[in-house]
Order: structure tokens, then C-alpha cells, then sequence
């Protein structure tokens, strides 16, 4: 099942500049394991220690953050829009 | 022996003031002044540090009657007083003394930022951001926003002569699509809530597309967020130099909250006011309390929701300084809390008929949370204390169900007969 991935700039050194990517896998964590095969180290910017998704990264499958669904096994339909993205904006 | 005249002479000018970096409110990294705002090591956000020079409350008073006076502690050109800005500040610190009497309160002002040019605390850190948006020569200004901040930035940038193009949810209040787009920028209504906008404009940020568009609140947000601690200098000046023992903010990203404490922290530091405790209390409306949420349950971290509330201005489900909120409200022995619609639209009532101060429902908010906290004994009725109106309730209207008395014929007898007089 292949995913188009949205890379932010504070990660585009691991995909050489790419901003849009593909990878593979039915949920996050597969698609995220199969980036870090691909990218060496993204990984671990986006997931921490423990295996949950960083404090101030937010991760979005189409127009859904990933919080609200079943977080790192929320599935990834064939064709989905991943995207990551810094949490930090805001102030309305 | 003479003086070397090098000594005497002024440096250069700067174009971000005091300023001397971005730093990570995480990790501690440093960055130079850019236009960036996430650290590139752990996804932190940027916070602007600075050096400060010596400053006085007389020079302070001698400034321009605006935030400018206050430009020695912010992130802006040293001769940013002339250059075409919208020159927010100032606002009255009104003396609320009818609204104590009903609270049981002894001493209570209401910071009302209605007054400022296009009627919310935003024109605060729009002025940064124009400011910030000058120097790194960007031509666009945009923001994702509930509806206060496009006002904002539409009306800088006619003033100061950017594109403005801003990003709002769709279906917000008739009063703020109208003062967003009345100054001729673009305004784009997005279906979805406003983290879904904030989402969208992050993304677009990163695409090659968007690369010379300042978003105020994205790419420029460590220069705006701080025009909020003029909120705290100005208090505090109005005050006679002196913090407030207790302040209620309202909390959408929550950026403000935390600026208003890290300006009390400054003046302390500078010397500018006497070191005293101040209690910091957050505000959120029921329908849509993150932050209050994790604070009654004693997390760290906000899970966000899905807004439902009247009050849109405060509505975002994601709130990027909702840890840090929760850390400013616990370590000045202050707290967060929420009210209903119910008690927000009551609450404008009740500062309008007893202040004459017209609040948004922002306004109406905390006003809710002061009533709600004194009522739960969390707030010190004895305490000077400092309640914010972010907001004018003309941007509000359908928030609230007033109108006439009664509908007579121009007659005197009229008048007498239907009891009016
Ligand atoms: C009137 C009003 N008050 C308060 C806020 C909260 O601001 P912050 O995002 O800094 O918490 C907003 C945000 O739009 C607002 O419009
Ligand atoms: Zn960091």
C-alpha cells in the first residue's frame, strides 16, 4: 500500500530537499518504519523513546490528526496523504 | 583627556532592538534572528532572547503613547516608532469597581484591548510581525486566524504596504469576515475548524510556493507572540508600576498567557517593578478546554479537541502553548478553568451593564472564569486583581440578545402610559 508523505523543511535533510515522498504500509507505524528505512534517522525526530509521537510534531493522515484516531495504528489507505507537521503554529 | 570619540558614539541601528536570538523553549537551542520557528532538533518552538540595556520607568514614560514606549524590550528596528504601523497600545485599565461590588471584590480592573485600532489585543502582535515581515523582506502577510488576527493584518498591512491574503474557518462572525476584508487583502475561507486552517498553512509554509509569505503567526511567530508582553508592561505601568497579585487570561494557542508572564518576569528583572508573586489564571470555554482539561487532571501534555463553542475567537482544539500554559498557571499558584455559552453570554451582560465595557465573547469568557473561580474560592476576593477584554463585542453581535425597551409613538402620554418614565 503505497502513501504520498508531506515532509516538513526541518526534516527534508533526510529525503535530500524532497518535500513529497512515498512509502509503504497499511498504518502510520508501518508507513514511519518504512521512511526510516528509506531515510535513516527520521524516525526517531518524529516518534520518541517511548514510541509515542513527539510533543510538538503533529501527525495527519488525509485532514485527520492521527491523535484522533488510532494513533500510530491508524490505517493508511492505498493512495492516503500523510503529513508532518511541526506543532507550533497558531495564535489565532 | 579627551574622550575617544568612538566611545560616544551610537551604535549602529538595529533592526531587532535588544533581540540577540531565537532560542529553543525546549532544548535551549539558539538560532540566529529568522524567520524560522520550530528548533531543528526536537520540534520546540523558537522564543526571542534578548540583551537588554538599561532601561527606566522615566524613559519608558517619556515614550510615544503606544507600545513603542516599550521598544527597548521588544523585537523591533530601534527607530521603529516612525515607521507606518498601526501603533496599538495603551489601551485603558479601567477601575471596575461597580463589577467588584457584585464579585465581593475589593480591588478589580479590566484591561480593555477593544481599544486598540481594529478592536482586539492582535494589533499587539500583528505590530511585531509587521515589523519582523519589513526586515526579512517579505511582500505577502497572511495567518491562519478565528477571525480578530485577519482583522489585524489586513488593516497592517494597507497601513504598512504589504499583500495580505489571511485563512479563516468557514461560517465565522459576519462582524470579522467584514473587518478582514474591508481593507482590501484576500480573505480565504477554508471548510473545516481553524486547527484544520493552521494545518493548511503550515503545510504551506513548506511548499516552494509560500516560501516569501510571512504567516504572522507560522513562519513570523516568535517576533508576534511577544507583542503580548506589552499587555504585562502596560499593566503593570498603569498600575503605578506594580505587578497585579491575580490576572485572568483568556487561552486559545495560549500564546498570550505565556507572553503576559514572561513580560512580568522582564520588568521584575530589569528592576522596573518590585519583585512581588502573582498568580497567573487561564480561561477556555467549556465547549472547547483542552488546556483546563489537562490541568484538572494534572497532565502535561493536551490532548486536543474538536471545538464546540460561541466562542470562536478562542476556538482552536490544538493550542500550540497549551504545556506552557499549564506551567505558567502552576507555578504562580494560578489555574485554568472553563464556562459554558450559557455563562459566557451572561458574563458579557454582566461587564457590560456594569462597567460599560462591550466584550466579545472572548471577554465573556473570562469574565466567566473570574466569576466561576471567585465562587469556588480558587481567586482571593482581597487581591488586586486584573481581568483582560481581549475583544469588542460589535465583532460578536449574534452572541448576545439585546434591543429595545419599548417601541412608542413620539408623545409624551405615551411615554408616561406605558410606565417608562
Ligand atoms: C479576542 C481574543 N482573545 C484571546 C485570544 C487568545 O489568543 P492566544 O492564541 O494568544 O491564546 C484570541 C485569539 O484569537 C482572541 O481573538
Ligand atoms: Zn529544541
Amino acid at each position: 500500500m503505497s502513501v504520498s508523505v508531506r515532509v516538513p523543511t526541518i526534516l527534508r535533510t533526510y529525503t535530500k530537499d524532497e518535500a513529497d515522498v512515498t512509502a509503504e504500509g497499511g498504518t502510520v507505524q508501518d508507513v514511519l518504519a518504512d521512511l526510516e528505512a528509506k531515510y535513516p534517522g527520521i524516525r526517531a525526530r518524529i516518534v520518541d523513546d517511548s514510541g509515542k509521537i513527539r510533543r510538538f510534531v503533529n501527525v495527519y493522515v488525509g485532514d485527520e490528526d492521527v491523535r484522533f484516531a488510532q494513533g500510530l495504528q491508524t490505517p493508511t489507505a492505498s493512495g492516503a496523504q500523510v503529513s508532518i507537521i511541526p506543532a507550533v503554529a497558531g495564535g489565532c | 583627556m579627551a574622550i575617544a570619540a568612538t566611545e560616544t558614539q551610537p551604535t549602529a541601528a538595529r533592526a531587532f532592538g535588544p533581540a540577540a536570538a531565537l532560542s529553543c523553549r525546549e532544548c535551549g537551542e539558539r538560532y540566529d534572528l529568522a524567520p524560522r520557528f520550530a528548533c531543528e532538533f526536537c520540534f520546540g518552538p523558537l522564543e526571542v532572547a534578548y540583551e537588554f540595556g538599561a532601561l527606566t520607568r522615566a524613559e519608558i514614560e517619556r515614550g510615544p503613547n503606544n507600545i513603542w514606549r516599550y521598544a527597548g524590550l521588544l523585537p523591533v528596528p530601534d527607530n521603529v516608532a516612525e515607521l507606518p504601523n498601526m501603533d496599538p497600545g495603551l489601551t485603558p485599565l479601567v477601575r471596575a469597581d461597580r463589577l467588584a461590588g457584585e464579585l465581593g471584590m475589593r480591588s478589580l480592573h479590566v484591561k480593555d484591548d477593544s481599544a486598540n485600532p481594529t478592536h482586539s489585543f492582535k494589533d499587539r502582535v500583528v505590530a511585531m510581525a509587521v515589523e519582523a515581515a519589513r526586515t526579512f523582506g517579505f511582500r505577502t502577510l497572511s495567518c491562519s486566524s478565528t477571525g480578530n488576527l485577519a482583522g489585524a493584518v489586513g488593516a497592517a498591512s494597507a497601513r504598512a504596504g504589504f499583500r495580505s491574503c489571511v485563512f479563516i474557518p468557514a461560517g465565522l462572525e459576519e462582524g470579522k469576515v467584514v473587518m478582514a476584508a474591508v481593507y482590501g487583502g484576500q480573505v480565504v475561507a477554508v471548510d473545516g475548524n481553524y486547527d484544520d486552517v493552521n494545518r493548511f498553512c503550515s503545510e504551506l509554509i513548506g511548499d516552494p510556493a509560500g516560501e516569501d509569505w510571512g504567516f504572522v503567526n507560522v513562519n513570523l511567530r516568535p517576533y508576534y507572540a511577544e507583542g503580548s508582553k506589552t499587555l504585562a508592561y502596560e499593566i503593570a505601568e498603569q498600575l503605578g508600576w506594580r505587578l497585579p497579585e491575580q490576572i485572568i487570561v483568556p487561552i486559545a494557542s495560549g500564546s498570550q498567557l505565556t507572553k503576559i508572564d514572561k513580560g512580568f518576569r522582564e520588568l521584575i528583572e530589569l528592576g522596573l517593578v518590585e519583585d512581588r508573586p502573582y498568580k497567573v489564571f487561564g480561561a477556555q470555554a467549556t465547549g472547547c478546554s483542552p488546556v483546563a482539561a489537562a490541568y484538572e487532571q494534572g497532565h502535561d501534555v493536551v490532548q486536543p479537541v474538536k471545538p464546540d463553542t460561541i466562542a470562536k475567537s478562542l476556538a482552536i482544539g490544538n493550542p500550540a502553548d497549551g504545556p506552557y500554559v499549564i506551567d505558567v498557571c502552576r507555578r504562580t499558584g494560578g489555574a485554568v478553568a472553563h464556562v459554558d455559552d450559557a455563562a459566557v453570554v451572561d458574563s458579557i451582560g454582566l461587564l457590560a451593564r456594569t462597567e460599560g465595557v462591550f466584550a466579545e465573547t472572548a471577554g465573556g469568557v473570562t469574565t466567566g472564569v473570574l466569576r466561576k473561580l471567585l465562587d469556588e474560592g480558587a481567586l482571593d476576593p482581597d487581591a488586586e486583581t486584573v481581568v483582560l477584554n481581549t475583544g469588542d463585542g460589535l465583532k460578536t453581535l449574534g452572541a448576545v440578545e439585546a434591543g429595545v425597551t419599548a417601541t412608542i409613538k413620539p408623545s409624551l402620554d405615551v411615554f408616561k402610559e406605558a410606565g417608562l418614565l
